[in-house]
């Protein structure tokens, strides 16, 4: 695995770090809370997110309220009052970017950042699988942060790309951003879309992707491998960057490169351990956190107690 | 009877002329989907999304939420086959309008089992927020491209190509939701749909000069299927009601009959004409028809149950009211 060079950290760094601690923190807290959860994934996505929220992304301020209201009900006749998650992004402006998180199991990771960005009010996270609630165990299209429904895996990155093709046909200027875990490479929609984003161009769209190597049964080596990735993506027409899924100035960086008429995809390569290094003993199962034990649970809850809690820590 | 050819391709081009919000995508099945002609005049909203059809479907599903309204063209086994996921959880849970227009319906290919869509009506009006339409003539080709556009959602639709017959009025459009009276009786009701409606008016005439009198409805509405003529057009008949569709029984028109039928209390016979849970063959029109059940003569059979009696119609009885001219001009369909 290539790693960019440490780059010169600049100073808003400092500020996306701190919101990576707290995600990381966040999500630790409501595991162990729940006895279960996706806390490996926002181990890999915490800088990702940060970043996008706090540097990358032109959103406006959100328009939803900062405690997620009850489910809506399903969008369909009679339903005229229904709204989507998208609203924590900010009106979907012309000049503004629109984000939209493909795998749907991340939610808890989505809603962490958007607490750390401002978008969300932490006692909102206390609706987290609780009936009747938006703030779902996988995102749905109401759930914060949310606009699609993402949980069957690759037909995000589709919609998105019909969504920059049709801004385009109306002249408007701001991106569209993916975020995508790797494991959707095995998707043949995935490289369906590949082959269309290019053929039309379609070089507003940027797609961060969480390299980090693992899914559901284990290792994707073990699994299947979509190694190599950045190879495979390029020979299909896309622009492919690899960066250090943890370094925010990294991660940041190919978004400010010039459109050359291929999509960009930013492949960072992240730890599904980083900064809760008690995970390695889990491996290679990380996809999903429960403890065996109340035992185990008692570590994790000692060690959270001594390295996060205090909101001090870092990397 | 009047046979038009490629009636949707005319029709698209002028229809679509001052709607800069409908787009077309096609899936490698340009001209086999009568949308050259669209792509030539408008080429700036003719999308080629080559042979990818699960992109194709998510892909609409973005731009309708962006405000375009997408009409995507294929055969309809490489919709509903092989993007189920991607209309039901891109395209029909958030209600977007992406229109698919489904070729091939049933047996009306040679192509067989890989082509021929016999189970589309089930499968996709078990979808929420689906809305399944189906063609039989040039009068319902014509007509239908104002109600699909009207109607919110998502809209499925089984379409005809090529030379199509001309069995209704042109002054009278395909309303959604509203079926066709073609005859009135009280002996049998016949509910038919598609191509299986041009086919069961040959018999319906045999039928009336034995004697039995004959309600005929022909439904271009699969869902929703709620008009108050349904439940009239079950309720009446002494003897029974017999539905006739091009393609399977379980779940298609059948169905949505018997469904109609139990919820309303209406404890009569009902016969199902269609593929009975199998698949068919490549093979031309008239073979597949009589092979599998699906012609006049089944009807004729079908009604002879019913009615208790042997009614003694004989191929020479049906090929008397038999119109030849319909497919004689026909040229073997390629794909």
């Amino acid at each position: 695995m290539g790693r960019t060079p440490q780059t010169v950290s600049p100073p808003w760094a400092v500020d996306v770090r701190r919101a990576a601690w707290g995600i990381r923190r966040r999500v630790m807290e409501h595991t162990i809370a729940n006895n279960g959860g996706y806390l490996s994934q926002a181990c890999c996505a915490a800088e990702i997110l940060a970043t996008l929220y706090l540097k990358t992304m032109r959103l406006g301020p959100s328009i939803a309220p900062m405690i997620p209201p009850a489910f809506p009900g399903v969008p369909g006749p009679g339903n005229s009052d229904y709204v989507t998650g998208g609203l924590y992004h900010g009106e979907a402006a012309p000049d503004r970017d629109r984000f939209y998180l493909s795998p749907a199991h991340y939610a808890l990771v989505l809603y962490a950042a958007l607490i750390e960005a401002g978008r969300m009010a932490p006692e909102g996270l206390a609706q987290f699988n609780q009936d009747g609630s938006t703030v779902e165990m996988i995102g749905a299209e109401h759930s914060p942060g949310f606009s699609m429904m993402g949980g069957a895996l690759a037909q995000t990155l589709s919609q998105a790309a019909g969504v920059a093709l049709a801004r385009r046909l109306k002249g408007e200027r701001g991106r569209v951003w993916v975020f995508l875990s790797d494991g959707e490479f095995q998707e043949g929609q995935t490289w369906e879309t590949i082959a269309a984003l290019a053929f039309y161009k379609l070089d507003r769209l940027g797609v961060y992707v969480d390299v980090n190597g693992q899914q559901c049964d284990g290792e994707t080596e073990d699994v299947m491998t979509t190694e190599p990735l950045d190879k495979r993506i390029e020979s299909f027409g896309g622009r492919a960057v690899i960066v250090d899924g943890h370094d925010p100035a990294a991660i940041n960086a190919p978004a400010d490169l010039h459109p050359d008429g291929r999509p960009l995809f930013v492949l960072c390569r992240t730890d599904p351990c980083r900064g809760i290094p008690l995970l390695n003993e889990r491996r290679p199962r990380l996809h999903y956190v429960r403890f065996t034990s109340p035992a185990e649970r008692e570590v994790y809850r000692v060690w959270y107690q001594e390295h996060m809690a205090a909101g001090r820590g870092e990397d | 009877m009047e046979i038009l050819t490629k009636v949707h391709a005319q029709n698209l081009v002028s229809w679509a002329k001052n709607k800069p919000r409908v787009v077309v995508m096609s899936a490698d099945l340009t001209g086999s989907t009568e949308i050259a002609e669209f792509q030539q005049a408008y080429p700036e909203r003719f999308f080629s999304m080559g042979i990818a059809e699960q992109n194709m479907l998510s892909f609409a599903a973005g731009m309708a939420r962006e405000g375009f309204i997408p009409f995507i063209h294929t055969f309809a086994v490489f919709i509903y086959r092989q993007a189920l996921n991607q209309i039901v959880s891109s395209v029909a849970y958030s209600n977007l309008p992406v229109k698919m227009f489904g070729f091939l319906p049933g047996i009306t290919t040679p192509g067989g089992a890989t082509h021929q869509a016999i189970e589309d009506v089930a499968v996709m009006r078990a979808v929420p927020n689906m809305t399944v339409f189906e063609t039989s003539d040039a009068t319902e080709i014509e007509t239908i491209l104002d109600p699909i556009l009207e109607t919110p959602g998502p809209v499925y639709v089984r379409m005809l190509r090529g030379e199509v017959p001309r069995l209704f009025p042109k002054d009278e459009p395909f309303r959604p939701g509203v079926p066709r009276v073609l005859s009135t009786g009280s002996d049998i009701t016949l509910i038919t749909a598609g191509i299986c409606t041009e086919e069961a008016m040959r018999a319906t005439r045999a039928l009336t000069a034995r004697g039995l009198s004959i309600h005929h409805v022909h439904v271009s509405t699969h869902k929703p299927f709620t008009s108050p003529i349904l439940l009239d057009a079950v309720t009446r008949p002494r003897l029974g009601i017999i539905t006739m569709e091009n393609g399977t029984i379980v779940g298609g028109l059948g169905s949505e009959v018997a469904e109609l039928m139990a919820e309303s209390g209406v404890g009569k016979k009902l016969r199902r004409i269609g593929l009975r849970d199998t698949f068919a063959h490549g093979g031309s029109r008239p073979y597949l028809t009589k092979k599998y059940g699906l012609d006049a003569m089944a009807l004729a059979r079908a009604a002879e149950e019913l009615a208790g009696a042997a009614l003694n119609i004989t191929e020479a009885d049906l090929a008397g009211v038999r119109i030849e001219a319909v497919h004689s001009q026909a040229k073997a369909e390629a794909l």
